[in-house]
């Protein structure tokens, strides 16, 4: 890996989302959209005295969902675009290090996420009164940890896709079931064992834990210091696995 | 004269055609060597062979002394795609200096390989919005950038205005005059008279190995297009298809 390439990667990959305006109001402003749908979703309920919204239940986890599904799809496509049109096999005669161009993806669409992140959460807190025991700041740091997860595992699995109808059917393979089992829709813990055990194993989980845990404690806890670890983690081992399927050779 | 490319025995196989059927040739140093041959005779797989990026069955490629694909030469070759390898979404400028920056140059040669391919005028518009040929220029001058030692062109002049075309030869001889080795297919046969040596390859095998002048000494004939032919007719016994 090289510093001087990965950061000329990264400010070509920057300057791909700049030219191209309408993918950079998307980002922005398809998350808040879904919150603010959200929010009135939830805004009739009516609760016990002194239970929580449920707003500020799903709604916080939202906030780390959308980030994921949306750099999840962008990334496959952005990666499976060097594909289709020639720049992977031209870049790859080049000096350029497999993971100069992974990590500049993952840096660069990083960069985009914090943005997405930082315009969600201020609307989902200040405009929409989302409340969490625990700091804006810490949501905001794992929604962007999320958002990277997707951009690791988006890079991976566009590996697998010859096609743009291939690289969309991932969205429903790889996302799709980690939202299923997260324990959004049901406690994780009264799952059966099985399921339990093939949600253990799926990164967002440990995102969404973490998300529970600033909802619900005033200080950042251990159990988050270690899920949002666990999610940096996959993150890194998702990128050396998309670096080991990115071949200088092919057939 | 020194070798700068040289390709022994080379067989490939793509899906479950050989493509390359122990092909061998010598490309010396400092020369423009033109690939001449009819669409899926095997140019543009020996040329990513050349570059390293396609997987070999057997054989080998030796340039500039190291075997083919070695991280050694990755900043020592140019290599232009037969598509247009460039990001649509960045203007021709921003393609340039990428591709300047890997290779540790800086802004000035990038928009110096801009301005070698006739694209000053356009350098600050998005190569998504330039005509086909605009935008193969575009490619070919994030190839050119800093002259190196070793080009590997696939077709180059497709599709290019006469004038233009002139113009991008003459460059090609200048580099290899500065001492680069220029490798460039093309299927057109006006193009194999403005080289100084010519591989005719048909169906993954050489045909002929030789200057223009002694193709066209050795068929007996002018023009190269005929000789082609000829040479092609030479090698397969009467009767036989």
């Amino acid at each position: 890996m090289s510093g001087r390439i990965l950061a000329s990667t990264v400010k070509r990959i920057v300057t791909q989302l700049r030219h191209d305006r309408r993918t950079l109001a998307l980002m922005l402003v398809v998350p808040v959209l879904l919150l603010a749908l959200l929010y009135y979703m939830f805004q009739g309920e009516t609760r016990p005295p002194g239970a929580p919204s449920t707003f500020d239940r799903i709604g916080l986890i939202m906030l780390g969902v959308f980030p994921f599904v949306i750099m999840f799809l962008v990334t496959s496509i952005a990666m499976l675009r060097e594909r289709t049109t020639g720049t992977l096999e031209r870049l790859l005669t080049t000096p350029l290090g497999k993971l100069d161009l992974l990590f500049g993806y993952g840096i660069a669409f990083g960069l985009m996420a914090a943005v997405q992140a930082a315009v969600a959460g201020g609307v989902a807190y200040w405009l929409l009164g989302l409340t969490t025991a625990g700091s804006s700041g810490l949501v905001i740091v794992i929604a962007i940890a999320n958002a990277v997860l997707g951009v690791a595992l988006g890079l991976f699995c566009s590996a697998f896709a010859r096609t743009e109808f291939q690289a969309v059917q991932f969205l429903p393979v790889v996302v799709i079931p980690q939202i299923l089992l997260c324990g959004l829709f049901v406690a994780r813990d009264a799952m059966a064992g099985w399921l339990q055990a093939i949600s253990n194993v799926m990164p967002m989980t440990y995102a969404v834990e973490a998300l529970q845990e600033v909802g619900a404690h005033a200080d950042p806890s251990g159990q988050m210091w270690r899920d949002l670890g666990i999610v940096v983690g996959c993150v890194l081992v998702a990128l050396v696995l998309a670096a080991a399927t990115l071949r200088r050779r092919s057939a | 004269m020194e070798t700068a490319i040289e390709v022994k025995d080379l067989v490939i196989v793509r899906g479950k055609q050989e493509v390359l059927h122990g092909f061998t040739a010598q490309i010396p140093r400092g020369s423009v060597t033109g690939l001449l041959g009819p669409s899926g005779s095997g140019k543009t797989t020996l040329m990513r062979a050349i570059v390293g990026v396609q997987i070999v069955k057997s054989g080998t490629v030796t340039v500039l002394g190291e075997p083919a694909g070695s991280a050694g030469l990755r900043r020592r070759i140019g290599y232009l795609t037969q598509a247009p390898s460039v990001y649509a979404d960045l203007t021709v400028r921003e393609n340039a200096r990428y591709f300047a920056s890997l290779y540790g140059l800086g802004a000035d040669d990038a928009d110096r390989a801009v301005r070698d391919v006739g694209l000053a005028q356009a350098a600050t518009q998005l190569v998504g919005t330039l005509s086909g040929g605009q935008r193969s220029r575009a490619s070919l001058a994030c190839a050119l950038i800093g002259g190196p030692e070793v080009l590997v062109l696939d077709e180059p002049t497709v599709g290019q205005d006469p004038v233009l075309r002139d113009e991008l030869w003459a460059h090609f001889h200048h580099l290899a005059a500065r001492g680069s080795t220029l490798l460039i297919s093309s299927h057109v046969m006006d193009e194999a008279a403005r080289c100084e040596r010519l591989l005719l390859i048909r169906e993954g095998y050489l045909i002929a190995d030789d200057t223009p002048a002694g193709v066209r000494a050795s068929a007996d004939t002018h023009d190269l297009d005929e000789a082609f032919l000829r040479l092609i007719r030479a090698q397969q016994p009467e009767g036989v298809r």
